[in-house]
């Protein structure tokens, strides 16, 4: 967290809804200053929803982060075809001999009907690059959300004009359409249609496209917010004394715009892994071998798998509801924990 | 009224106007040759040359987008194919057929999934939410928030496969969604989408359900919600004359997004239940490249949704006046 600019005096500082922070907490009897960063952690450290959530959002990104060594002690990886490597596992159709998806001792979430990989290392690498591309998006998002939008909101003028009328047009686009229509056409100016497409492109040109269509919805929050902030006091005195617009937007304008970016972020991020997902699943994302949350349900919605054995369908299911649940309460949770004043 | 609907429809023209061009530049200025692109990997010479004579590649940029405009306004014949009437969107690669014709073939399908769901998740979602709001804080109302969570976080990609595995090839309850023609046969019509409907508001209703719930519990904090109470008058009247309308006004406009999203293609349901509307038309022609045809169905969807976005805001401007003047 970043701590609060000491203008106003005291312990408080600017809220930016424009409220400022009660002086002192009830049970703050010393009068200790806290920053809003401490108040925050404080406030969320007692809403027993948002710390458990907190933890199942941790425990995903650690199994993103730590996939090639979980892989590594359980001695598979997700490319291997068991289908070729151990034929006696399926039968003619390809489907798993043993019931449940072939979930054994050897393979805890069962084997991949079809090509027959193996579904738990599989798992561990899809979310592994699916969690990878949407903090990617989501960090370029915010990135350019900053910028334009608080350019936009402290600048004002044209620059306010111009930005808005492209976040109009943009916010009027058809965004999952786009998405799948630019997709060939980002991926064909890496690569000739004619050769295979390796898989740094595909990830560059989702990441690409996502994040064209992704930074609107926080740069207009920001946008109002610094024009907000624009007229108050402290910013006029920072003027006054004569401080360059840079370091006004750097340091006083940013300061103040942490809540929203982060609990924006908060609401982006499984946005945009759901919505990677669905490209993957459409088949104009990551492809086969590599592996993918969002085209592990491909594969789920073949009718192999439907007509035969459905437990395949629900580690990747199961996991991502968890997931986007978990990521949801923690949002909730981070919004509450920064602005009690707004009930849910 | 007029001078506001006036001013957002010529707002949409501009729209969409840019999203051509955008869209156009996209499509066939980004790539070093879209004809290669369309033509897929198994292009022979021949092919590429008679889309790259179709196309016009060898003229520059905005020459092509000119003839693709006029094309629109007033028609073609230049294709090998045939006449093209306006609103020409040229011939599909693929299929040799026209655009604008195939687009028109998909849009019913689109249409009635819908509508259908919209009804379903309505019904379902603003019941719910308002059940939820009466029976504030008891177990009721717990339960309906914690299911509509977990629910709204579900996707289509796995709810879709899920339904049509238990649904339909475990126990037979139903068969495979498939569309029928309403005029033709509405049992076949209603029990081809069923599934497709349920699947696609489910998601939808849980939102609503929240939604729903907290617009509700706002507006029962209203001052002149309260001041109806103390008149003495009884709850259940105060909760739905009062409360309820009310509450409704920001969920029309979210109601509006959301059909109008849907009327654009819902892709993944389509795509998940293999239902020929628009969203899967999208899937078919990036599977095949097909840039002619893309550019149709996203200039089609765009349009679709634009118009719905006019009606909405006019339905808006209607219920709640203050939003004409801004």
């Amino acid at each position: 967290m970043t701590s609060p600019i000491d203008i106003e005096g005291g312990g408080s500082s600017v809220v930016v809804d424009g409220e400022p922070e009660p002086k002192t907490k009830p049970e703050d009897e010393k009068l200790i200053g806290r920053s809003p960063g401490q108040l925050m952690w404080i406030r969320f450290k007692r809403d027993r929803t948002g710390v458990i959530s907190a933890y199942v959002v941790i425990f995903f990104f650690l199994i993103g982060l730590l996939a090639p060594l979980i892989a590594k002690l359980y001695g598979k990886t997700p490319y291997t075809v068991y289908a070729d490597e151990r034929p006696e596992l399926f039968d003619s159709a390809g489907v798993p001999v043993q019931p449940n998806g072939g979930i054994s001792g050897e393979f805890w979430f069962g084997l991949e009907p079809g090509n027959g990989y193996d579904v738990f290392t599989k798992l561990l690498y899809g979310i592994r690059n699916s969690l990878g591309i949407s903090l990617a998006v989501t960090l370029a998002t915010v990135l350019t959300g900053i910028v334009l939008g608080v350019a936009a909101g402290y600048l004002g003028g044209k620059t306010d004009y111009v930005i808005s009328r492209v976040i109009d047009f943009l916010l009027a686009i058809p965004s999952q359409l786009f998405f799948i229509a630019s997709m060939p056409v980002v991926v064909s100016l890496f690569v000739s249609p004619r050769d295979e497409t390796p898989v740094y492109v595909r990830v560059v040109a989702l990441i690409s496209v996502m994040w064209v269509l992704g930074w609107m919805s926080l740069a207009r929050i920001l946008r109002g917010t610094a024009l907000a902030l624009r007229e108050r006091e402290f910013i006029e005195a920072a003027k006054v004394s004569g401080a360059p617009p840079g370091r006004i937007i750097r340091k006083e304008i940013l300061p103040n715009v942490v809540t929203p970016i982060l609990v924006q972020a908060t609401y982006m991020l499984p946005n945009f892994v759901t919505a990677e997902a669905g490209l993957s699943f459409l088949g104009v994302g990551l492809v086969e071998p590599t592996p993918d949350w969002g085209q592990m349900f491909s594969k789920a919605a073949t009718e192999l798998v439907m007509q035969n054995d459905i437990t395949y369908m629900f580690f990747p299911g199961i996991s991502m509801i968890v997931f986007i649940v978990a990521f949801n309460l923690l949002g909730d949770s981070v919004r509450d924990a920064f602005d009690p004043k707004t009930a849910r | 009224m007029l001078r506001f609907l006036f001013r957002r429809i010529l707002g949409s023209i501009v729209i969409l106007i840019l999203l051509t061009v955008v869209a156009f530049l996209l499509f066939f200025g980004m790539p070093r040759d879209p004809a290669l692109l369309m033509c897929g990997k198994t292009c022979t010479p021949e092919a590429l040359e008679n889309i790259h004579r179709t196309l016009g590649i060898d003229k520059s940029i905005p020459e092509q987008f000119w003839i693709f405009i006029s094309g629109l306004v007033a028609g073609r014949d230049d294709f090998s194919q045939g006449p093209c009437p306006a609103p020409c969107f040229g011939y599909s690669y693929h299929t040799n057929e026209q655009v604008w014709s195939t687009l028109l073939d998909r849009l019913p399908l689109t249409v009635s999934l819908a509508l259908g769901a919209t009804v379903v998740f309505l019904f379902v979602g603003l019941g719910t939410g308002m059940i939820a709001a009466w029976r504030r804080g008891t177990l009721v109302d717990k339960s309906f928030t914690a299911g509509s969570m977990v629910l709204s976080s579900m996707q289509i990609y796995f709810l879709g496969p899920l339904a049509m595995a238990v649904l339909v090839y475990q126990t037979h309850l139903f068969d495979e969604p498939r569309y029928t023609e309403l005029t033709k046969d509405p049992v076949a019509w209603f029990t081809g989408l069923i599934i497709p409907w349920v699947v696609l508001s489910t998601i939808f209703a849980a939102q609503y359900t929240r939604m729903a719930r907290s617009s509700m519990i706002e507006q029962l904090q209203e001052e002149h919600v309260r001041t109806a109470r103390a008149k003495g008058m009884s709850r259940r009247y105060v909760f739905f004359r009062y409360a309820w309308r009310g509450s409704l006004i920001p969920i029309v406009t979210i109601i509006g997004i959301d059909l109008s999203s849907m009327l654009g293609g819902a892709i993944i349901t389509e795509y998940t239940f293999g239902l020929p509307g628009l969203g899967h038309l999208a899937v078919e022609s990036v599977q095949f490249s097909d840039l002619p045809l893309l550019l149709g169905v996203m200039l089609f969807a765009a349009a679709v949704i634009l118009l719905c976005n006019i009606v909405v805001d006019a339905v808006y401007a209607v219920i709640d006046p203050r939003v004409r003047l801004s």
